[in-house]
């Protein structure tokens, strides 16, 4: 019998650590897909973050440097300035990026370090147990934020995706989800072209994942589909915020 | 210090700082990151001129954090890199550092340092001994620890930097101060071989071998334990590296002991008071870690009276008392900063010490 599918080349046969219902695992295969795809898998180094994400380093069949948190994309440009025909990619929770990381991966943006970002934004920190992030919604209740976000304490949610959009450095910068057929391909599709942007050598491209944290949220994994659909979705727009057509820098 | 062609300079002065810039470029280091701050701006400054025509690659940072982490990223793919820095950036890269020691990265990390606690000042200090020889970061390790205290040794310990940072595969700091990195003095650079061991661990893609991870967690039972312990040995195994000047250890009755700029001006003291007929000898630490604690022990026993002098009120006496033999009298004479000591100042403290 013809095998239709099987498990990427570039993912080892460990399983998945990961709650139910969290979409790591979709990520992972994701770009463990496009690794495959675009043929990388012998020349890509990742770099992986602090939080739930870390494991990368065991699921990956490709050489992984663990990195200190927040400070992923200062150690990609350190990897990428040492071996350009490497590809480099890192893989960071929002608790990662967009706080303690938002320098590193602001200015990395900003010099058009030709890496790739995957940014799984879950609106919590999640292997620390729940606590409110950077990109935790107006009203969401967290560990640190019981009464739910207020913006008059706690400012607003980031949408780092459209920031980083309006940096010179970067060549291609999109949101997805995996809440439907239709977003997953879509998903798939961005994850290959922010490594074609790489490959082309465009400078600097990222993903921003919406992610389910069932767990932190409280809820099961299809009521937390449901949350993305209707609660993250509104605020944080799926779509491409940036692609670059020639590699210019003004 | 290398093997190779020599080329006398002749009488071309040069600063500390470039002296040390010129040692990273003759060792092969062609990847400099780092953030600007006084008094080390001399290195930046040279290597943004010099590596570009090199090949090499020079990235002004967005923070000293940002700086030891491109450092960890470059040290990951095997391939040699360092940061300068000064006193609070240091501060700033210790979490970095504590990283690359945990999983087992070489680089190199030069402190000119300043004189704190906090933004303190510009003036020559000693205060960064502990952080330098503490490990400085979070957790059980420690960094290999150079102190030059001329323009010839910020070029020849820059050398030697990156070959114990590859030996060990540990990050190695050059502790320095305003003194040696703003001084001119004649240098004599050599060319050596650029000499690296093979770096099988490294990662550039998993092409034709298992993939390669560098990491410092350890969370299965026991893998922890297992790891510090391995890093200790190599800690240990370091002894066989250490380094210090000696001078009239024979006949003297008192040994000082100082490092760095205060190291030299010791030894001018030194012949001062020699020549008035007091015996005196010098331990000049040049390896502050592994500390030279052998010849310091093995002098005690025959020497009652050790004099420790430092710009600062107090640090490697400490390692001084660590390692002297029962019974030895240990004096301190510190500055904190703000002044130099002079070699006059120096030698009237060895007298009173010594009568």
């Amino acid at each position: 019998m013809k095998k239709v599918f099987k498990r990427p080349e570039s993912l080892t046969e460990k399983p998945f650590h990961f709650c139910p219902g969290c979409h790591h695992g979709i990520a992972h295969r994701m770009v463990a897909e496009a690794i495959d795809h675009l043929g990388i898998k012998e020349r890509i180094i990742g770099v992986a973050s602090v939080g739930c994400s870390v494991f990368l380093y065991d699921y990956f069949d490709v050489d992984v440097i663990e990195a200190p948190h927040g400070r992923a994309a200062a150690v990609a440009t350190g990897v990428k300035r040492a071996r350009r025909d490497n590809v480099v990619f890192t893989y960071q929770g929002d608790g990662d990026l967009a706080s303690i990381g938002i320098a590193e991966v602001v200015h990395a943006a900003n010099r058009g370090e030709n890496i790739t970002i995957i940014f799984v934004n879950n609106s919590v920190y999640g292997m620390t147990g729940g606590q409110m992030a950077p990109t935790t919604l107006l009203g969401q209740k967290t560990t640190t934020s019981p009464y739910g976000r207020d913006f008059t304490q706690d400012g607003y949610p980031i949408r780092m995706a459209e920031m980083l959009a309006t940096l010179e450095g970067v060549s291609f910068s999109a949101r997805v989800a995996f809440n439907s057929p239709k977003n997953l391909l879509q998903a798939q599709k961005a994850i290959r072209k922010a490594f074609e942007m790489q490959l082309n050598r465009m400078g600097f491209s990222i993903v921003e994942i919406l992610s389910a944290c069932p767990t932190n949220w409280g809820l099961s994994p299809l009521e937390a589909k449901k949350r993305i659909e209707e609660e993250m979705i509104p605020y944080y727009p799926l779509g491409v915020f940036k692609e670059r057509e020639i590699p210019d820098y003004l | 210090m290398g093997k190779g062609r020599i080329e006398e300079k002749g009488l071309d002065l040069v600063k500390g700082n470039e002296a040390l810039a010129m040692g990273a470029i003759d060792a092969g280091c062609r990847l400099y990151f780092g953030y600007p701050i006084t008094p080390q701006n001399d290195i930046p400054e040279y290597l943004s001129k010099h590596l570009p025509l090199l090949g090499g690659e020079f990235i002004q940072a967005e923070s000293e954090i940002a700086s030891i982490n491109m450092v960890l990223g470059a040290a990951a793919t095997g391939t040699r890199a360092m940061t300068s820095s000064s006193g609070p950036g240091i501060s700033l890269m210790q979490e970095g550092i504590s990283y690359m020691a945990g999983s087992e990265l070489p680089g190199v990390i030069v402190n000119i340092s300043r004189s704190g606690p906090g933004l303190g000042g510009i003036a020559p200090s000693q205060g960064d001994y502990f952080q330098a020889t503490r490990g400085g970061g979070h957790g059980d390790y420690r960094v290999l620890v150079l102190a030059p205290s001329s323009v010839q040794e910020m070029y020849d310990l820059t050398i030697k930097a990156f070959e114990l940072a590859d030996k060990y595969r540990n990050p190695v700091m050059i502790l320095g101060d305003a003194i040696v990195g703003q001084m001119k003095e004649p240098l004599v650079r050599r060319t050596p071989e650029v000499r690296e061991p093979p770096k099988e661990w490294a990662l550039r893609g998993a092409k034709g071998r298992e993939k390669n991870v560098l990491k410092s967690l350890y969370l299965g039972e026991g893998e922890l334990t297992q790891h510090v312990w391995k890093l200790h040995q190599k800690y240990e195994r370091m002894k066989e590296d250490v380094l210090y000047e000696a001078i009239n250890l024979q006949d003297a009755r008192l040994v000082v002991v100082a490092f760095g700029s205060v190291g030299r001006v010791a030894r001018t003291a030194i012949e001062m008071v020699q020549k008035e007929g007091y015996p005196t000898g010098l331990i000049r630490p040049i390896t502050l870690f592994p500390f030279p604690e052998e010849v310091i022990w093995e002098t005690s026993k025959r020497v009652r009276d050790f004099l420790v002098i430092e710009l600062n009120t107090g640090q490697m006496v400490e390692d001084v008392k660590l390692s002297v033999a029962e019974g030895t009298r240990v004096h301190f004479y510190g500055k904190p900063p703000g002044s130099m000591l002079t070699p006059e100042e120096v030698a009237e403290v060895i007298l009173s010490n010594m009568k």
